[in-house]
């Protein structure tokens, strides 16, 4: 990163955050630090639903997913729309009728204390992780492939976001996840144009040749991680337990000048939200052929801790690694222009066998690919708490755009991770002050300021949390499929306490509360000692099944009155 | 303090829908064509 570079980052990161506390430091009113302005419209509803569901490992991470398995990982977004619609018809309008700040405000109306402290500890914990992972994953990427603290980045990060979402709560985030998301939608539409424009003839033909197109998979085989069908049902339940039950984002749509604004905001993500997330794994397979046909494509991507390797003491191993990855990626170029000149040609017998020896050339370049990360992650343990792939798009950044262009993407990947992060300190804020403060301190819910220094310490509370958990937990999965694991575990018996609190008046407190505890049990059970035979998205229409059908039971064997209990 | 619910609003505002159903029926249809799409770009690339 040259000065050029440098200013156009900080401008955008420090002059955002800087904007969105200015505009809402005088925020004192409880509803508009909890809920934002009145007067907020459907676009910046949407926007804002939108930029807290999008991470910086959306940004970073999905293109190299694409890179290494192609578009398969869009059928996760299958559910979305039709769990949008739900929340819409159904959930939304229920919060609003009610005036509740936080989602569990409701289970303790419907049901009694004990629900809504199950519910809002239940989100605490698994956001709170989450939290931590949001800062985390940026930070470990960045820091590795600038060569920057790692304890620094993740600190300052957290700090930014920390200062205006303590100052300006929800109107603050509002504000600022829009001026961030134009420079998110910027920054990648000039990255996915550059890279167009440097790719060779015939680039998706060549993707498609090489698996990297397979965007819908109807197989149903319940172990496999992205089907049609895991995506629809699994992205189903995922989805509806995000956007239905998750303060994160209820909190980005309860508030808004009617409730109108609020479903439009919701739909405007149902409609959109698969188109873009297409647009960034498409980005990802064609970063995958744009390095089919460049000389110097590494062998490992992440490059900072591959050269430290190769000038260490078993560089000559290493180096060997890259020599017999060289004459395989030249041998791969080769297979490309056969099958490249045979289709073109329409000779349909040698474009087959051309492909089958593409195919070939494919699979032996990636076993060497594998081993050399393998011998990497011998030699240097540390390399493994990311994936190469994360490093894909970050080394097409630095390598083949302009200065100006470098910052505004790193500044891309810095205003991701400060919206979603900012949404997180929101929600975390808001929950502890109204679900767990005020439960317990009845009296002091009338002192309207007293609440706001609350909430503020609360927020403040949660983003050092985050800090503190990225700096000292260790990741060593997948950093886009920790966050997906995390709430499949977590979310589904609180998505089957809301459903029956929507849908089965006659179920009470104490069985659903029982129900939602033997749930948990249950998938932390299937999820240690069941991984192999169940994708971990299956989990999502298991567990919320299970909890409702445990409340069935549960209230079925309880005495009558227990459907009774008083509301919190 | 809960400010007062407001009151619900049946009519969506967008031009061409006159209620909710409409809005999340033109919603559906829209996946249902995306999915199509993604199902046919899937088959054209195999």
């Amino acid at each position: 990163m040259n000065p050029i570079d440098w200013v156009v980052l900080l401008g955008t990161m420090i002059g955002i955050a800087a904007y969105g506390t200015w505009r809402t430091r005088h925020t004192d009113s409880l509803n508009t630090y909890l809920k934002g302005n009145h007067s907020t419209r459907w676009g910046t509803i949407g926007i804002s639903v939108m930029a807290t569901q999008a991470s910086t490992i959306t940004y970073l991470s999905l293109p190299g997913q694409a890179y290494e398995n192609g578009i398969a990982f869009i059928q996760n977004y299958f559910g979305l729309p039709l769990a949008l619609i739900l929340v819409c018809a159904v959930f939304l309008p229920i919060y609003r009728k009610l005036g509740v700040y936080t989602a569990y405000e409701y289970l303790g109306r419907r049901f009694d204390r004990k629900t809504r402290l199950l519910g809002a500890g239940l989100f605490l914990l698994q956001r709170g992780i989450q939290a931590g992972i949001t800062i985390y994953a940026p930070a470990i990427i960045l820091s590795t492939a600038f060569g920057w603290r790692l304890d620094l980045t993740i600190v300052f990060t957290g700090l930014v976001a920390i200062v205006y979402t303590v100052t300006g709560g929800s109107a603050a985030v509002n504000l600022t996840q829009k001026w961030q998301m134009a420079v998110i939608f910027g920054g990648m539409i000039t990255a996915f144009v550059i890279l167009v424009l440097k790719l060779p003839a015939h680039a998706t033909s060549i993707a498609g040749a090489m698996g990297k197109l397979q965007a819908v998979d109807y197989t149903p085989d319940p172990g496999l991680r992205y089907t049609f069908w895991s995506g629809l049902l699994g992205g189903f339940f995922l989805s509806l337990s995000y956007f239905g039950t998750d303060q994160t984002q209820v909190q980005r749509y309860i508030g808004g000048a009617a409730l109108r604004e609020g479903r439009l905001g919701l739909m405007f993500n149902a409609l959109f939200k698969i188109p873009m997330q297409f647009f960034i794994v498409m980005l990802g397979a064609l970063l995958f052929v744009f390095y089919q046909f460049q000389p110097d494509t590494p062998v490992v991507f992440n490059q900072t801790a591959w050269q430290r390797q190769v000038e260490g003491p078993r560089g000559a191993e290493f180096r060997t690694l890259e020599a017999r990855h060289t004459v395989l990626h030249a041998a791969k170029q080769e297979k490309i222009r056969a099958w490249t000149t045979a289709q073109t040609g329409g000779d349909a017998v040698a474009a087959a066998a051309a492909r089958a020896e593409l195919a070939a050339a494919q699979r032996a370049s990636d076993t060497l690919r594998k081993e050399a990360r393998d011998t990497l992650y011998a030699a240097a343990p540390e390399a493994k708490k990311t994936r190469d792939s994360d490093y894909v798009f970050i080394t097409f950044i630095l390598t083949q755009l302009p200065h100006g262009v470098i910052g505004l993407l790193v500044a891309v990947m810095f205003a991701s991770a400060l919206s979603s992060k900012a949404g997180e300190l929101n929600a975390l804020g808001t929950t502890s002050t109204i679900d767990l403060w005020r439960a317990f301190r009845p009296l002091a819910a009338h002192d309207e300021r007293r609440n706001v220094r609350n909430a503020k310490w609360f927020t403040a509370f949660w983003g050092l949390f985050a800090i503190g958990f990225a700096l000292f937990a260790s990741f060593a999965e997948n950093l886009i499929e920790a966050l997906n694991i995390i709430a499949s575990v977590f979310y589904p018996p609180l998505l089957g306490v809301f459903l029956v609190a929507f849908f089965l008046k006659k179920v009470g407190g104490t069985a659903v509360f029982w129900a939602a505890a033997a749930t948990q049990l249950l998938l932390l059970g299937l999820f240690f000692f069941g991984k192999s035979t169940v994708a971990y998205l299956w989990l999502n229409p298991i567990g919320c099944a299970a909890c409702v059908g445990f409340s069935l039971l549960f209230q079925f064997f309880l005495p009558s009155n227990a459907a009774k209990e008083s509301p919190a | 303090m809960s400010r007062p619910p407001l009151p619900d609003d049946d009519s969506p505002g967008v031009p061409g829908f006159r209620t909710w159903r409409g809005v999340y029926l033109f919603v559906f249809g829209c996946f249902l064509l995306v999915v199509i799409a993604l199902t046919l770009f899937a088959r054209a690339f195999a």
